[in-house]
């Protein structure tokens, strides 16, 4: 009871003995904590872990949108299943690949241009002028605008015969005939990008901003004063302490953009050039009728979505450990 | 090393005034302070001098350049400051080597330089930690040291010592003048501690709402304030001020009456005053001799705090309310509650005009 403390109290890399673990003060505390999760978890469970299982359940059954009632246990059939010297299931479906690949691309591309387009906008709105507050406030509108809207009147403003881009662009000279935009396979995924770029742009912008504000302003003086050029600053000091930051924006704006559906549905409907998992998921269930087949994609989207969320929680953390301490 | 020159500096921000026409040489290797009140303009004027704020008007000179439109990276400066202002992210190398490695400096360069200011400052063990995993005083250094690895011409330093504890403050002030001596580059360095600026400068700068009050070094400061603020702000405890009647002015000097005091004969020159006018009298602690005073004549004795080398006597006078301190080596005859007369020594009071500034003494130029 008595020699340990001096030796262990030092170096806290060996683990401490158990006595220092639990305290009775530690356990209080412990236990307060499950007292205030415990609503979260209970709310939780009903509104995101039953219908999650439910799902799981009906991806093992060929249960159908007309009737759901009667449903048989077909166990892996609506994922894979070999039969008649073919395999059949979403896994075996060049579409839902196809949609795979769809959402990956999406993803990457536009939170790439989310990220870097919002560190731009927010280093504009960190700099000093006359009105920015009311710019401040106005580069959220888009942000603020529902996606279904705001979508909409893209497709408006894109559409082949009357929209105002196609109309600009001829007037410019730029192109000789319409571009169907949405529509033609070339285009459509680009037009989805962008338009995702629009929307969530300020949104990346508004939480670099938050960190851009938080950094210590006595830093850049000392800089100013050594002499070094801004664009090393930027990237030696400014981006290494907003990189937590981005860190969260990249994993918000990638969580929504692998479950992406609005946008492309409001755009493009079910075309296989644009379709996301989402958007396969929902034209298994709604449109053919296929609860279980349906649910299959979902479980198999939720998957991807969890994985992707864990390899990027855990590379984060391995690269936050690398440069932090 | 190189010297600075400010002449009629003005700086204005919005509608305030914060710095008035100050004027101002400082030699090449000269460790200059600027002490003040908070709020007086120090930390700007030393902004202006970097080039972090631009100046409204006046002319700022670094060795025989005029420097008013460069930016700070061209003036050869170096700064320290208040809050170190290192780089969280780096280690304690990177932040020294970062201001070196744009300066085209080769490679092993940088690590010379970095590794000869660390062993100067001692920080070899610490080269690998990041700043917060320092100590103040560490961090300190390590900011010291930042400044110093690119070899300015001119090192500024805004109140460095103010986040360290009373024991580190002493050691780092040593180190600082240390430091001054070796290198025997141009040191500007900012305080409102007054016992930094008397131990480190060569010549101190008082400032005042944004004005100069005085320059010299701190036995001239300390010896012939030239203003009432600068009696009072220089010296602990403060200097005593009393209200004074010029009795009449002769040619030795001139005598005065002083609340609570008998006629004193002095020898500052008051030919510029008529009798009648009413002026102030200083007298710093250590310099009023107390006598016993006779039944309820003189000043109360209200407090005796005891410091183990000296005694500090407060003493009330019968009018007005602030009170007097006597100063002088333990132990002390007196106690609380005793009267006492003041027998001020005429060579060491100070005497000041209703415009606060202080009357020459006859004997000072006579001697001069
Ligand atoms: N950027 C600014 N805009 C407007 N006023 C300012 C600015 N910087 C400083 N001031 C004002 O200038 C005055 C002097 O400030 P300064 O920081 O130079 O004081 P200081 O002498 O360094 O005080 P301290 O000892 O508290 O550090 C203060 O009244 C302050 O409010
Ligand atoms: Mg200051």
């Amino acid at each position: 009871m008595s020699s340990p403390v001096t030796e262990s109290a030092p170096m806290p890399a060996r683990p401490l003995p158990v006595r220092y673990r639990s305290t009775k003060v530690r356990r209080q505390r412990v236990r307060a904590a499950w007292y205030f999760l415990a609503p979260m978890l209970v709310t939780l469970t009903m509104v995101a872990g039953w219908p999650l299982l439910r799902t799981l359940y009906f991806s093992f059954t060929d249960a159908s949108l007309s009737d759901m009632g009667d449903t048989l246990f077909i166990g892996l059939e609506n994922y894979l299943v070999y039969d008649d010297g073919r395999w059949f299931g979403v896994l075996a479906d060049p579409v839902w690949w196809r949609a795979v690949w769809n959402t990956a691309y999406f993803s990457v591309v536009s939170v790439s241009l989310e990220v870097m387009f919002g560190v731009i906008v927010a280093l504009v709105l960190n700099a000093e002028f006359k009105g920015r507050t009311l710019v401040r406030a106005a580069v959220l509108i888009p942000w603020a605008i529902p996606t279904i809207v705001s979508a909409q009147m893209w497709a408006w403003m894109l559409n082949d015969q009357f929209g105002i881009i196609n109309h600009l662009l001829m007037t410019f000279g730029i192109i000789e005939s319409p571009i169907a935009w949405t529509a033609d396979a070339s285009y459509s995924m680009w037009a989805v990008i962008m338009v995702d770029v629009w929307k969530a742009t300020p949104f990346v912008a508004l939480l670099v901003l938050a960190a851009l504000q938080m950094l210590p302003k006595d830093c850049y003086e000392a800089a100013e004063v050594d002499g070094i050029h801004p664009v090393r600053v930027f990237f030696k000091v400014t981006l290494p302490l907003i990189t937590p930051a981005l860190m969260v924006a990249v994993i918000f704006r990638l969580l929504d953009a692998l479950r992406v559906f609005d946008v492309i549905y409001v755009l493009t409907s079910n075309s296989t050039s644009t379709m996301s998992m989402s958007i396969y998921a929902r034209q298994q269930l709604v449109e053919f009728q296929d609860v279980g087949y349906g649910s299959a994609a979902s479980t198999l989207l939720f998957l991807i979505i969890a994985l992707a969320t864990v390899a990027y929680l855990y590379l984060g953390r391995k690269q936050l450990q690398l440069g932090g301490e | 090393m190189a010297s600075v020159t400010l002449d009629r500096i003005n700086k204005v921000f919005g509608n305030t005034h914060i710095i008035k026409d100050v004027d101002l040489a400082i030699g090449a290797g000269e460790f200059v302070v600027f002490v003040g009140p908070s709020g007086c303009g120090k930390s700007t004027l030393l902004r202006l001098i970097a080039g972090l704020e631009s100046i409204s008007d006046g002319e700022l000179t670094i060795g025989d350049q005029v420097v008013n439109e460069l930016p700070p990276r061209e003036r050869g400066v170096g700064m320290v400051f208040q809050s170190y202002a290192l780089y969280p992210h780096m280690t304690v190398y990177e932040n020294m080597a970062f201001g070196l490695k744009l300066a085209k400096t080769a490679k092993e360069t940088v690590h010379e330089r970095v590794m000869s200011t660390a062993r100067i400052l001692q920080l070899g063990e610490l080269l690998e930690r990041k700043p917060k995993a320092l100590s103040g005083g560490q961090r300190q250094r390590v900011a010291m040291g930042r400044a110093m690895a690119r070899e300015p011409r001119i090192l500024l330093f805004d109140e460095p010592l103010s986040n360290l504890d009373a024991s580190l403050r002493v050691q780092m002030r040593n180190e600082i003048a240390r430091l001054h001596k070796r290198l025997g580059s141009t040191m500007i360095y900012v305080t409102h501690d007054q016992v930094e600026a008397m131990t480190l400068a060569d010549k101190i700068v008082v400032l005042n709402g944004g004005r100069v009050e005085q320059v010299g070094t701190p036995q001239e400061l300390y010896q012939r304030p030239a203003t009432r603020f600068v009696a009072g702000f220089i010296g602990s405890p403060t200097m005593n001020f009393l209200p004074a009647r010029l009795l009449g002015a002769d040619a030795e000097g001139c005598r005065v009456d002083a609340a609570g005091l008998a006629e004193l004969a002095l020898p500052q020159d008051a030919s510029g005053h008529a009798q009648g006018d009413g002026l102030t009298l200083g007298i710093r602690p250590e310099h009023l001799r107390l006598t016993a005073a006779q039944g309820s004549e003189g000043f109360e004795i209200v407090n005796v705090e005891y410091l183990g080398n000296e005694v500090y006597v407060y003493l009330e006078p019968k009018q007005g309310d602030t009170l007097l301190i006597q100063r002088s080596e333990a132990p002390s005859p007196w106690s609380i509650g005793q009267r006492v007369a003041l027998d001020p020594d005429p060579e060491h009071v100070h005497l000041f005009d209703a415009d606060d500034r202080a009357l020459p003494a006859k004997a000072a130029r006579a001697a001069a």
